[in-house]
């Protein structure tokens, strides 16, 4: 299992490195001069030529990049913010924690909302019940998250005056965001949980299990469930990241003090070292997330931790048979 | 000969189209769809004003007989905008799409018949892309080339490939053993003619329903990216432009941010239902 985890964990590497090359070459060939949007477009020609030579902006590439890895790697130093003079580094760790706190709140809503819906509509296939929850789920699904929100604002901020429509200071203020993001990967989960419990319920050893005399919640929550998770699991991984991407538009409609907030300020103030910052991170995190959903496999379904012993197994068997 | 040869592929179709017909949800999507269509192709047959005809004596009236949707700050018919702006959804939709399948398909083909050395790197590459949460990467593309309608279906085109590939390379991997391709190779044919002849047909069902639920997708991400001012720019009538620009007077003119919204989400609703119907019906388990 250690092992396992370990070679996960290497395999990032190469992912990571790709990820860097390829933000740092987007970031590189963006028109425009930092330097001449940090100092205004009034500024002498001589005062953005000495700091363009002083943020190495005129460096070739291969320079830029092989200083960018290195800062990296030997400082944790992802540059320097354009605009605050902060380093990049401070900058993104003192907004992840409010971004990462939206993004489980919006898993949260997502899962508490997805899989009971889903479950009862597997269980009533075809009823009334089954088919709404099955419209409402595909409207959630194409409901743009911005809109959402929008709407969510209209509705409880401005006309009932129940919920704060910008800050994140406290629990009222995550209900709106968390909901908005929430909403549309709900649906997806709803739908991946129906499919997959429609899959299992059929088996024979539901039937089984029914036959016993168990009752029709014990089966379903016991039985049921249990061999349903493993596309469910994946699903909401998966949903992890694009919750993290969804950020982006959701944390600049309710002024959220986070990454993706942070990342459309820059993008459009074209300060790079921020861009490429938050994409690294975000990436990061994503990968880990994948990492946890592999290691939930193991833990959800005996089959699959076999599986992962089994190589080792075998692998140990033909190293002692070659040596 | 050619005649028999037409004649199944036809049988082939009807017999999707019959089972496809049979499927209330999609026939709802597709009349969507056709209505879309008709709305992107003749705007002025139904819009009573321009996209652009501003009177300000008119601003900002509530939805009504004359102006269904209301009006905006500019004293422009929302209802005409929304009707206008379908055109250039559907274009970014088809387009980006259109890229996406190009690159993906070109990408998964090669990785999924050739193997090896060559799968592994594109591969790779896919696998650093889907590390980028695909919205971040079309924002990243787009602050890179500048902000335009073109690049604006570059970026989102780029931002779904990696998907087209992996779906691609999945079923060209379940499909290039087969003994069909053995035997077309046994009789002289050569890869490219393989490839195109025997192996993407034979995947084209997985390949259909990703690209319908593609311009689902396509549509969304290019509307998230004008909502932030980085995609179509005013005052052409692209909804999540139309959405940005009423978001500053959402106090108190509700129906500038509701109906392009609405407009959006009616769209992706359409596509995505006509697209399960897709797969329902491509899916030759669900033939008996």
């Amino acid at each position: 299992m250690i092992r396992f985890i370990g070679k996960r964990l290497l395999m990032m590497i190469p992912v990571v490195f790709g990820v860097i090359l390829v933000v740092f070459t987007m970031m590189y060939i963006t028109p425009g001069d930092p330097a001449r949007s940090m100092l205004g477009e009034a500024a002498a020609e001589e005062e953005v030529e000495n700091l363009r030579e002083e943020l190495g902006l005129n460096d070739p590439y291969l320079v830029r990049l092989g200083r960018y890895i290195k800062d990296m790697i030997l400082h944790g130093d992802l540059g320097t913010s354009y605009t605050t003079k902060q380093p990049v580094t401070t900058e993104i760790m003192t907004r992840f924690p409010t971004t990462f706190l939206l993004a489980s709140l919006s898993v949260l809503v997502a899962v508490c909302i997805g899989v009971p819906t889903g479950i009862l509509s597997a269980t009533k296939q075809y009823s009334i019940l089954d088919n709404i929850s099955r419209v409402v789920a595909l409207l959630g699904v194409s409901m743009p998250n911005f809109w959402m929100g929008l709407m969510l604002i209209i509705i409880f901020s401005l006309n009932l005056g129940w919920l704060p429509s910008s800050g994140f200071y406290g629990p009222s203020y995550w209900i709106l965001p968390a909901v908005t993001i929430g909403t549309s990967s709900a649906a997806v989960i709803m739908r991946m949980t129906r499919s997959s419990m429609l899959e299992v319920i059929r088996q024979d050893y539901i039937r089984t299990a029914l036959g016993k005399g168990q009752t029709q919640r014990m089966v379903i929550i016991k039985h049921a469930l249990k061999n349903a998770l493993i596309p469910i699991i994946t699903t909401v991984g998966l949903q992890f990241g694009i919750v993290l991407g969804g950020s982006v538009m959701t944390e600049s409609i309710f002024s959220v003090p986070g990454i993706g907030k942070l990342m459309i300020d820059s993008i459009k103030a074209r300060n790079y070292p921020v861009v490429q910052g938050g994409v690294l991170l975000i990436a990061i995190v994503f990968s880990f997330v994948n990492l946890a959903v592999d290691l939930l496999y193991a833990y959800v379904d005996p089959r699959i931790k076999a599986q992962y012993s089994r190589k080792k197994e075998k692998k140990n068997g033909l190293e002692a048979e070659t040596t | 000969m050619k005649d028999k040869k037409e004649k199944r592929r036809n049988s082939q179709l009807l017999e999707v189209w019959h089972r496809l017909r049979k499927n209330k949800a999609a026939m709802v999507g597709l009349a969507i769809i056709v209505l879309l269509v008709f709305c992107a192709l003749f705007p002025q047959a139904i819009a009573r004003y321009g996209y652009d005809d501003q009177m300000l004596s008119r601003a900002h009236i509530a939805p009504c007989a004359e102006f269904p949707f209301g009006t905006d700050n500019l004293g422009r018919d929302i209802f005409s905008r929304v009707i206008y702006g379908t055109g250039i959804s559907l274009q970014i939709g088809l387009i980006s799409v259109g890229i996406a399948a190009a690159i993906g398909i070109f990408l998964g083909a090669l990785a999924g018949y050739y193997g090896g050395v060559l799968e592994n790197v594109i591969m790779r590459g896919i696998d650093i892309l889907l590390a980028i949460p695909s919205i971040l990467l079309a924002i990243s593309i787009v602050a890179a080339l500048g902000t335009s309608l073109t690049n604006l279906m570059i970026a989102v085109g780029i931002g779904t490939t990696p998907r087209f590939a992996r779906i691609v390379r999945a079923s060209i991997l379940s499909v290039k053993d087969q003994e069909y391709i053995e035997a077309s190779r046994c009789v002289g044919a050569g890869d490219l003619r393989i490839i195109l002849s025997h192996v993407i047909p034979n995947c084209a069902a997985p390949i259909i329903v990703q690209a319908t639920m593609g311009v689902a997708n396509a549509i969304l991400s290019a509307s998230s990216l004008s909502f932030i001012g980085l995609g179509v720019q005013p005052p052409m009538p692209e909804w999540g432009t139309m959405l940005s620009a009423g978001r500053q007077y959402i106090r108190d003119y509700w129906y500038m941010v509701a109906f392009p919204g609405l407009a959006i989400m009616v769209t992706i609703f359409a596509f995505n239902l006509f697209g399960d119907g897709l797969r329902d019906a491509l899916d030759p388990k669900l033939k008996v």
